[in-house]
């Protein structure tokens, strides 16, 4: 029998616990993937954040941090002065790194910081149960905007991706999505760019991924990536904001 | 080594490094600022790293970071910025980060002033973050024995896996003494196997997981048990005092940091007038030496103690537990930085004396 595929060892074997349809596990593979391609896991660490990859220690097979609530960019900052020959990465939600942590991510940002950020945009805050997150879309319920995001109440969602690429530190931004394969491939493919940037220690690189939460949309596993290319994607523009 | 006159910030931070300390992160607040200034220019020359963090929040989260990866790291604030760091102080006893943290006490509540104070005695002590957890918490009187806690606190740091905390009022950061600060060339850092400083599956070093989530029942029972267990060992053979013509006194008076001192000088103005009084102080105030304190103050001879701080009374809650209704102890203090003279002290046993 030949082997086509096989799991990528920087994966623990170990059940996942996130709902099905989640853009989660298909975002921890191909980190994992990207560590395994670069040689790198002897000398990465990652920093799992509060939300719903909060149990991320369990699953890469690296050295891991659990963060305090948006803390991940700080905790990640006093790993790599620490080891400057090593690598790390922060692995965050839009709660976490767009709400809560965004004095921490807008500063490693700021200095330059040689870190590399996984950014998980799904619009919501999954793990306490559907609540508005500053990326939530105008109009979109939520357990605590239950008629809808209400632009004049509470403001537009926030885009930081574009935010960040204006900071002179960031030297890899990209946005990328899990809704169909060409933006898989892309996506893995920016993880690895990020990843190489650090490696290069060009500066902090960045990516944000839009990623599916069927659970707390309310919606099917496959209308919640139809909802990904139809209302995200337009206030979310893919692309490659920053390379230095 | 020759003594030489210094600021107490500038020595402890120079005692830091001696001990070992390579890592600094910290934000501006008065009145501890030439902490990080001294760290600034010295940490580079040493092979460290001073970083000024963005926010207390973040500084504290570096600590976790730097001290999680095996290093020897300190952070500094004063009351304010201090509180602001407790969702990370509580995040490092819980994830069993050795760490120290420097607090140079100023008053409050709020942002209150910039003078020296002992309102954060409760914080410190009594938990200040969230949740079931200990600091070790050290307060020195004077900036040579500051100096020489630092060594003492990155040691049982490590030793411990525990953050420890140097509770200083402002007045010891601030003044200038003549210090003997200790060189220590032959310093060896212990292990820490436990470190994050790299994994490779199948090799001899576990994989780190530096965490304080443990959302099974079982689990949290586990680290509180394992924590609880250190905590009894670390009151056993960790407190730590000094004791001042308590001998045969008539009056015990109770007091730990700068104000002690005040409290030696109304010692003599008594021992003047005829009035034998003697202090007890605390030097680690958690674990605080309660048997000290307790046998300080339970003598034949004393009649009452007098428990004296820069605050509206918080340690004279653990004298009089100490005590236990053995003695009575009275407390006199004023919060708003207000240092009572020698002559009040001395006055205030004189009235106790009168009855």
């Amino acid at each position: 029998m030949t082997v086509v595929f096989k799991k990528t060892p920087v994966l623990r074997d170990v059940p996942l616990h996130y709902c099905p349809g989640c853009g989660h596990g298909i975002v921890h593979r191909m980190v994992s993937e990207v560590i395994e391609e670069l040689g790198i896991q002897d000398k990465c660490a990652g920093v799992a954040p509060v939300g719903c990859a909060v149990f991320a220690y369990n699953y890469f097979d690296v050295d891991m941090y659990e963060a305090a609530h948006g803390r991940a960019p700080a905790v990640a900052t006093g790993f790599k002065r620490v080891h400057p020959d090593h690598y790390i990465f922060t692995y965050q939600g839009d709660g976490d790194l767009a709400s809560i942590g965004t004095a921490e991510i807008v500063h490693a940002a700021h200095r330059g910081e040689k870190i590399t950020t996984i950014f998980i945009n799904n619009a919501i805050y999954g793990m306490t149960g559907g609540q508005m997150a500053p990326t939530t879309l105008v109009g979109q319920k939520t357990t605590t905007s239950p008629l809808g995001r209400d632009k004049d109440h509470c403001g537009e969602p926030i885009r930081m991706a574009e935010m960040l690429a204006t900071i002179s530190g960031s030297a890899f931004i990209a946005r990328c999505a899990l809704n169909s394969t060409p933006n898989l491939i892309k996506t893995k493919a920016a993880i690895k760019k990020a990843f190489e940037t650090q490696i290069a220690r060009k500066g902090f690189s960045m990516v944000e991924i839009l990623s599916p939460c069927p659970t707390n949309w309310g919606k099917s596993p496959a209308e919640a990536m139809d909802w990904i290319a139809d209302a995200m994607i337009p206030y979310y523009p893919l692309g490659t904001f920053k390379e230095v | 080594m020759a003594k030489k006159l210094m600021k107490g910030c500038e020595a402890i931070a120079e005692a830091a490094i001696q001990a070992g300390c390579r890592y600094f992160f910290g934000y501006p607040i008065t009145p501890q600022n030439d902490i990080p200034e001294y760290m600034s220019l010295r940490l580079p020359q040493v092979g460290g790293c001073f970083l000024q963090a963005e926010s207390e929040l973040a500084a504290i989260n570096m600590v976790y970071g730097a001290g999680g990866a095996g290093a020897r790291v300190m952070t500094s604030s004063s009351s304010p910025g201090i509180s602001l760091k407790q969702e990370g102080i509580s995040t490092c006893a819980a994830a069993e980060i050795p760490c120290v943290v420097v607090n140079m006490m100023r008053g409050g509540p709020g942002l209150g002033n910039i003078q020296a104070s002992q309102g954060d005695y409760f914080q410190a002590v009594k938990g200040g973050g969230h949740g079931d957890y200990h600091l070790i918490v050290y307060a020195p009187s004077s900036i040579q024995e500051a100096c020489d806690m630092m060594q003492k606190a990155f040691d049982v740091a490590d030793q411990y896996r525990t953050p420890v905390m140097i509770l200083a009022d402002g007045l010891i950061g601030q003044m200038m003494e003549p210090v003997e600060l200790k060189t220590n060339p032959d310093l060896v850092l212990p292990e820490k196997p436990w470190a994050a400083t790299g994994y490779t599956p199948g090799g001899k070093k576990p994989r780190s997981v530096l965490n304080s989530l443990y959302i099974e029942t079982e689990d949290l029972d586990q680290l509180l048990e394992r924590l609880f267990a250190r905590y009894a060992v670390i009151e056993a053979n960790e407190q730590m005092w000094e004791t001042y013509n308590t001998e045969g006194a008539e009056y015990i008076l109770c007091a730990y940091g700068t104000v002690a001192r005040v409290c030696k000088a109304a010692i003599r103005i008594l021992g003047e007038q005829g009035v034998k009084a003697g202090l007890v102080r605390p030097i680690s105030l958690w674990p605080f030496p309660s048997k000290a304190v307790h046998d300080a103050i339970v003598q034949d001879s004393v009649k009452e103690a007098l428990t004296v701080e820069v605050s509206s009374g918080q340690m004279v809650e653990d004298i009089r537990l100490a005590v236990n209704g053995e003695r009575p102890v009275q407390f006199m203090g004023k919060a708003g930085s207000y240092i009572p003279t020698a002559e009040e002290i001395a006055e205030r046993i004189l009235q106790m004396r009168r009855g």
